[in-house]
């Protein structure tokens, strides 16, 4: 246990886009897997046949919610080996019906893509020479989609537009986007990156223009590990590990029966709770957002809230380096994120930001508040006491 | 940099209860000055931060994600909260920029004093500031000490030949009133029995060697061609300007260098004595031919303002002129560029040795002791 200077005193979790915590449901769903009922489901048992029989259920009803057949769902190890899996393996499935002679093709993706939707499209352009156009966001924090049409050509293979951007929480015109694509690129496969969609949005309906759909168990309540990707329409991937061919060939490993299980149970329950909880949160969210804003001058709330998830506040906050605005507020119990870490726990400046044309100073500037069903109208007060203590401090 | 504190802090720092800001690199010397100020200030005082400086590859130095981890990990065990500080931004425009500038410019900069001077004493001591950390401490081995009148001193470490003074030299009182270096007292093989007494992870890790973002399967020359384009340039006498041979590229080739550069008909070592990159030339010498009896230094710094008589004169002093160098005795006086509007702060400084030395190379540092007090570190500048 490490010290902080407040320690005992109250602590504020506005870290929910990066996880949130597990559901009870989802926790109970888990133990008997995690207990007695520990078996591969690969072998010829009557042992085998009840673990097969837990991760058949939770794919099914993991599929009847986010809108695929049973067949359709891949379950993967997160969010990041989902988008993996759609834009390498996705890429490659396509790619084996495209005559040779079509060139090396090319792979659109906006961004203000998730680094795994990002690199992903960069190792794919840099193994097989095919030609990435990335799309940048118009100010509002949305897709650009004159500039989408503009990259959208038939030589397209893979589009990649994520449904709700991490950093932002602005929710993308995935219907405009679909759209577009289908209309100037009809050979092309169409992925998005659902991972923080499903706590707040009809996952199934906003997403159903679209040929593959990543979601990650432990943004919703569910354990981390645990993810999955959607395959509609007949679309196809090549897998990426090589193995047994578990999950239809098309991901190789023992299953996580566990976390399949806990994945689908939290599932059941964000989506049950759509409404309530999307409701209260924004609520929460909106007087958190209006709180500071009159406390604090200088403010700027990202994105327009009516294009926005309910959990996600996003501000730029002139003056201040968010790299330090972070270590304070965490040093005053306000647990929050720049958005953007590298795997060393650096802050850069924002890709995100910077896709919308802000330059390095201003889009070093962004904190995020991202609260969950847990959030708490004490979290928020807690908030508007400390945020505007801490912003004052750094602008001395 | 805020002026958050006085040059003169009445309070003393050492028992005020301030809380201190460890830069840890993941090495063994800041791991063990973090142990140290938990150890005289309590965790709850005491917060670790590294420094992410440098966004490119490297395989040595503070920026690797395993050094991360290592510093990490010391932190959770020390019981100390741990940040991550980005600030590979101004390294580059303050470090690197400037490193690969002077080389492409026949010039040899020191990228250590330059982070030192740009990032840990400057950028990050101004985070500190904002954060309310009273003081930044690291794992240098170098010693602050303090006159009856207040006056910081810079002090060499107790370790001669772990000495680190050379590449602080360059810090003045607001910046020394708010260091700490909490192994300058110690021995490197003490450092290192304490960290194994305390069993932290670091113990046993080498040194970091050499320039800590070029890698070494890379080496200086391959990180410059990167970067820079490099020209062969021809090796002429020095003092006929016979040709004497070719070089792959000038901007490689340092004043003082030898290797590479042959022996002479007399069968002597030759030195590189000049670098003129736009002239594509290098000047070789004898060995005679490669001394200096004095250089003249920019950007000058002070621990504690001028000498006093320097304005008007001479001051002896003692020069050293490389990280590992010895101090040799020399007098300093105002430089070509003379005494500041103010009367006292030089632009140039010029330093005559007492016996010649072998010539700096332009872009080097050269700190300067007081000889009164040898371990006392006077100020710095630059070859020009």
């Amino acid at each position: 246990m490490t010290a902080v200077r407040d320690e005992g005193d109250r602590r504020s979790y506005f870290d929910h886009a990066a996880t949130t915590p597990l559901r009870p449901e989802a926790l109970e769903s888990m133990l008997p897997l995690l207990t007695g009922e520990f078996a591969n489901p690969s072998g010829a048992h009557a042992e085998s046949r009840r673990a097969r029989v837990a991760i058949d259920d939770a794919r099914d009803h993991i599929a009847e919610l986010l809108g695929a057949g049973p067949g359709d769902v891949v379950l993967t190890s997160g969010g990041t080996e989902a988008d993996d899996l759609a834009v390498q393996g996705g890429w490659e499935a396509a790619s084996a019906t495209v005559d040779d002679d079509g060139g090396p093709g090319a792979v659109v993706c906006s961004a203000m893509e998730h680094p795994a939707v990002l690199e992903a499209c960069r190792a794919l352009a840099r193994r097989t020479g095919a030609e990435l156009r990335t799309v940048a966001g118009d100010r509002w924090g949305r897709v650009d989609l004159d500039s989408l049409a503009g990259a959208c050509t038939p030589d397209v293979r893979l589009v990649s537009v994520m449904a709700v951007n991490n950093e932002l929480g602005t929710v993308q015109a995935l219907a405009d986007v679909a759209d577009t694509v289908r209309e100037r690129s009809p050979g092309a496969v169409l992925h998005t990156d659902a991972v923080q969609a499903v706590p707040w949005l009809d996952v199934a309906a906003v997403t159903a223009p679209f040929d593959l759909v990543s979601v990650s168990a432990h943004k919703f309540g569910g354990p981390k590990g645990a993810g999955a990707l959607v395959l509609r329409r007949g679309a196809e991937v090549r897998p990426r590990i090589a193995g047994g061919g578990q999950e239809r060939g098309r991901r190789s490993g023992t299953p996580n029966v566990a976390g399949a299980v806990g994945m689908a149970a939290a599932l059941d329950a964000a989506t049950a709770g759509r409404a309530a909880d999307g409701a209260r949160v924004a609520a929460l969210r909106d007087r958190l957002a209006d709180g500071l804003a009159a406390r604090v001058p200088a403010l700027v709330e990202s994105g327009r809230r009516q294009d926005r998830v309910a959990g996600i506040l996003h501000l730029r906050v002139d003056g201040v380096e968010s790299e330090a605005l972070v270590v304070l507020l965490d040093e005053y119990g306000i647990a929050a994120s720049a958005g953007a870490a590298c795997s060393s726990g650096a802050v850069g400046p924002s890709h995100v930001l910077v896709s919308l044309g802000l330059d390095d100073v201003a889009a070093s500037s962004g904190i995020r508040f991202s609260l969950g069903v847990t959030s708490t109208d004490e979290d928020v007060d807690h908030a508007l006491d400390r945020v505007p203590q801490a912003i004052a401090r750094l602008r001395n | 940099m805020p002026s958050t504190v006085s040059r003169r802090p009445s309070r003393d720092c050492e028992t005020d209860g301030v809380r201190v800001l460890v830069a840890m690199s993941g090495g063994v010397d800041s791991s063990v000055a973090a142990a140290s100020l938990v150890g005289s200030l309590g965790a709850s005082a005491v917060v670790g931060a590294t420094l992410k400086l440098w966004g490119g590859e490297s395989d040595s130095g503070c920026c690797s994600v395993a050094d991360v981890d290592d510093a990490r990990r010391v932190a959770d065990q020390l019981g100390i909260v741990h940040h991550v500080f980005n600030f590979a931004a101004d390294f580059e425009a303050h470090v690197v920029d400037p490193y690969v500038a002077g080389h492409a410019a026949g010039r040899t900069p020191n990228p250590c004093i330059e982070c030192n001077r740009h990032l840990k004493f400057d950028r990050l001591l101004e985070r500190a500031a904002l954060l309310g950390f009273g003081a930044v401490a690291t794992g240098h081995h170098a010693r602050v000490a303090r006159d009856p009148d207040g006056t910081f001193r810079l002090l060499r470490g107790a370790d001669a030949a772990k000495d680190q003074s050379y590449v602080l030299a360059m810090l003045g009182q607001d910046a020394l009133a708010r260091c700490r270096f909490p192994v300058g007292d110690r021995t490197k093989s003490e450092v290192r029995a304490e960290a194994a007494r305390l069993g932290l992870r670091t113990a046993t890790k080498p040194d970091s060697q050499d320039v800590c973002f070029i890698r070494s399967d890379v080496g200086r020359a391959g990180f410059l061609a990167d970067r820079v384009p490099l020209h062969a340039g021809r090796v002429v006498d020095h003092a006929t300007g016979d040709d004497l041979g070719a070089v792959e590229a000038v901007e490689l080739v340092t004043v003082g260098q030898r290797r590479g550069m042959g022996h002479g008909t007399d069968g002597r070592r030759r030195f590189v004595t000049a670098v003129d990159v736009p002239a594509r030339r290098v000047a070789v010498g004898p060995p005679e031919a490669a001394l200096a009896a004095g250089q003249v230094l920019h950007t000058v710094t002070w621990v504690d303002g001028p000498p006093a008589g320097l304005a008007g004169g001479t001051v002896p002093a003692l020069a050293q002129c490389s990280a590992h160098g010895r101090a040799v005795p020399c007098t300093v006086h105002p430089g070509p560029d003379g005494v500041s509007a103010d009367g006292v702060s030089v632009d140039s400084l010029s330093v005559e040795f007492a016996e010649p030395q072998r010539r700096v190379a332009p872009g080097q540092t050269v700190a300067l002791y007081d000889p009164s007090r040898p371990d006392s570190v006077l100020g710095s500048g630059i070859v020009g």
